[in-house]
């Protein structure tokens, strides 16, 4: 019986000292309406984590996430209230895309990196061309389910724990997560047992997509307004958080529960740091510093399980 | 040279020769080649800097690429400048200090990023893009906003064209290169990098150091990307923060384009320099048809997919 994975422990002992740091830090967050604030963007947050997990899952990396949340962002609030089923069909047109580049990938050998680098700027391009300058309205449904007051618990939790458990279904339960896993594992494998390396890659970014879409919209849902540039730093928070969740580069061992906790420690590691009144200046290498500090305990942890 | 079409970096050189006669026709009746082929050479030259930096780390093989390239420009660029504006005395002196320290400074940078790829064991990507973070906050908070001039020698010398009428800053990429040729072509540690690129662990069972030679490499791209922060801060006119920022995919992609195998082992200098013309021309081309950021933006990301598609095609599935 696992029903803790091991590779769950660290990135939930570090979530848990940081709510205790916040709380301790900041009493009057230990509310309703203080939690959804702390935690609130952290849902587009973590569905693009889990988002390039699913490529990390395939041993790419994407380094043009930020960039695509952007434009679906851009689309979100520029086309999608004034024309719906234009705003749906381009949605859908970039979910497709995104697969497309999973099958190019694969077929060519190509490296991940240089070609999602390459797409950062075709998807800023295009944001660029869609919403020239920040502006657009937020759909009113969107608004309404991202700022939606349900009793008991914040919409913001609510939404993480649905993230979590959906993600996991299908990566850690599905016999399609499963083949996704095993692309990572051993391509090899998977092509000799007679599946489609190509069809399975291009799934895997096109699954990818689909998440990095419901962030791009979960964004707008919160701040109501789009901006070609509203969510460049996704890219490298969605890396961080995925390592944060305790997941692996290589092998397809991720962890997508790990990956939400991931994302929401780093929400937080954000307020964290501004209740310490820290200069701003230091808040992006205070989450570098994070980051590399993660990775240092995980070589411990894993020393002194290989020790024992 | 009846093999020269086979060379790898031919095509890129090709490609770099028509955009340029491309750009040429479109300029107002074929009179601003001079300035045309001086711009390209002038900020041609930064990429050319970076991208053999870039390069060495490249050829190390897959998972080997260097991400703090622009922070540790702006780094370097914001502490040498500021150094420079804080003394007095003679400008040789002063020059001298400012190169000092940039070189200093990516040294040190990339000492810190082979300490977390070797310490923590983590991949190469992953190390220098959490290290970059540190990097861009320490030029945030030593720039604090301001904007330092640099001495009026070195914003001369990065601007102009002492010699046959070619800009200084493509002589100096020029000297580098040829001393990258030389170190990757003719030297034992050029082997060596790329004996780690082609397969590691025959390369470790035959004798070579590995880790020494990884370690040099990562000090001598960060070095370069020092010394490019630098001159662009001098030829811009001072530092900014996010001077560094196109660099990173530009490092990158003037290395595949020229012809250099992104998987490893494979490298070569001549293609650096057409990979980083063709770069900033096709840039001015589409300028040049009088396209918005967006078009171009779109087309940049299209041209780098479909060359680093076209030019990995032969080497696919090993």
């Amino acid at each position: 019986m696992r029903s803790v994975s091991p590779r769950l422990v660290l990135p939930v002992l570090s979530l848990t000292v940081l709510i205790a740091a916040v709380f301790w830090l900041q009493p009057r967050a230990m509310s309703y309406v203080g939690i959804n604030l702390l935690f609130n963007l952290a849902v587009p947050i973590a569905l693009a984590t889990v988002a390039q997990m699913i490529i990390i899952m395939v041993n790419d990396i994407d380094l043009s996430m930020g960039a695509f949340v952007s434009l679906i962002a851009c689309i979100t609030a520029a086309i999608l209230p004034t024309d719906p089923a234009l705003g749906i069909a381009m949605l859908v047109g970039c979910v497709l895309v995104y697969a497309a580049l999973g099958a190019l990938i694969e077929i060519r050998q190509l490296p991940a990196i240089v070609v999602t680098l390459g797409m950062s700027f075709v998807w800023s391009g295009a944001a660029v061309l869609i919403l020239p300058s920040p502006g657009g309205t937020a759909p009113v449904w969107l608004t309404a389910i991202m700022k939606a007051k349900p009793p008991f618990v914040p919409v913001a939790i609510i939404a993480s724990v649905l993230i979590a458990t959906v993600a996991h279904l299908i990566v850690m339960r599905s016999s399609f997560g499963v083949k996704l896993r095993a692309l990572g594992g051993n391509a090899r494998a998977v092509s000799r047992s007679g599946r489609s390396t190509v069809l399975l890659r291009a799934s895997a970014y096109g699954l990818a997509g689909i998440f990095a879409m419901l962030a791009g919209m979960a964004l707008v849902g919160l701040t109501t307004s789009g901006d070609a540039n509203i969510a460049l730093r996704y890219t490298l928070l969605s890396i961080a958080g995925v390592i944060l969740g305790g997941g692996e580069f290589t092998g397809g061992r991720v962890s997508p529960v790990g990956a939400v906790i991931g994302a929401l420690t780093l929400t937080l590691a954000g307020s964290f740091l501004s209740f310490l009144r820290l200069s701003p200046d230091w808040q992006i290498g205070a989450q570098g510093a994070i980051l590399i500090l993660v990775l240092a305990a995980r070589l411990v942890v894993r020393q002194a399980e290989k020790r024992s | 040279m009846t093999m020269i079409h086979k060379a790898p970096w031919f095509w890129a050189w090709v490609a770099a020769i028509a955009a340029f006669c491309a750009t040429w026709s479109l300029s107002a009746g074929g009179a601003g080649g001079t300035a045309l082929a001086v711009a390209a050479l002038t900020f041609g030259s930064f990429s050319v800097m970076t991208g053999l930096g870039q390069m060495l780390v490249i050829t190390m093989g897959p998972g080997n690429t260097d991400l703090s390239i622009p922070a540790t420009m702006t780094l370097a660029a914001t502490l040498s400048l500021k150094l420079m504006g804080g003394m007095t005395g003679s400008a040789g002196l002063i020059v001298l200090a400012g190169l000092v320290s940039a070189l200093a400074i990516g040294a040190g940078v990339g000492v810190a990023n082979f300490a977390l790829i070797r310490l923590l064991r983590i991949p190469p990507i992953i190390a220098t893009l959490s290290a970059s973070f540190l990097y861009q906050s320490l030029a945030i908070w030593s720039n604090r906003g301001l904007r330092i001039k640099p001495p009026q020698v070195l914003a001369d010398f990065t601007t102009g064209r002492a010699l046959l009428g070619i800009p200084n800053l493509a002589w100096v990429a020029l000297i580098i290169s040829f001393g990258f040729w030389v170190l990757l072509n003719q030297s034992g540690f050029g082997r060596r990098i790329s004996a780690i690129g082609q397969n590691p662990r025959a390369a470790r069972l035959a004798g070579v150091p590995t880790a020494r030679v990884s370690a040099t490499t990562y000090v001598i791209c960060a070095i370069m990307a020092g010394l490019t922060g630098f001159l662009l801060a001098c030829f811009s006119g001072g530092a900014a923060l996010n001077m560094g920022a196109e660099f990173l995919l530009m490092s990158i992609a003037v290395t595949v384009i020229g012809g250099s195998s992104i998987a490893g082992g494979n490298s070569n200098v001549p293609g650096i320099w057409a990979g980083a013309l063709f770069m900033y021309l096709i840039v001015s081309m589409l300028n040049s048809y009088g396209l918005g950021a967006g078009v171009r933006l779109l087309s940049t990301g299209i041209i780098i997919i479909a060359i680093v598609a076209a030019a990995s095609g032969r080497k696919a599935r090993l």
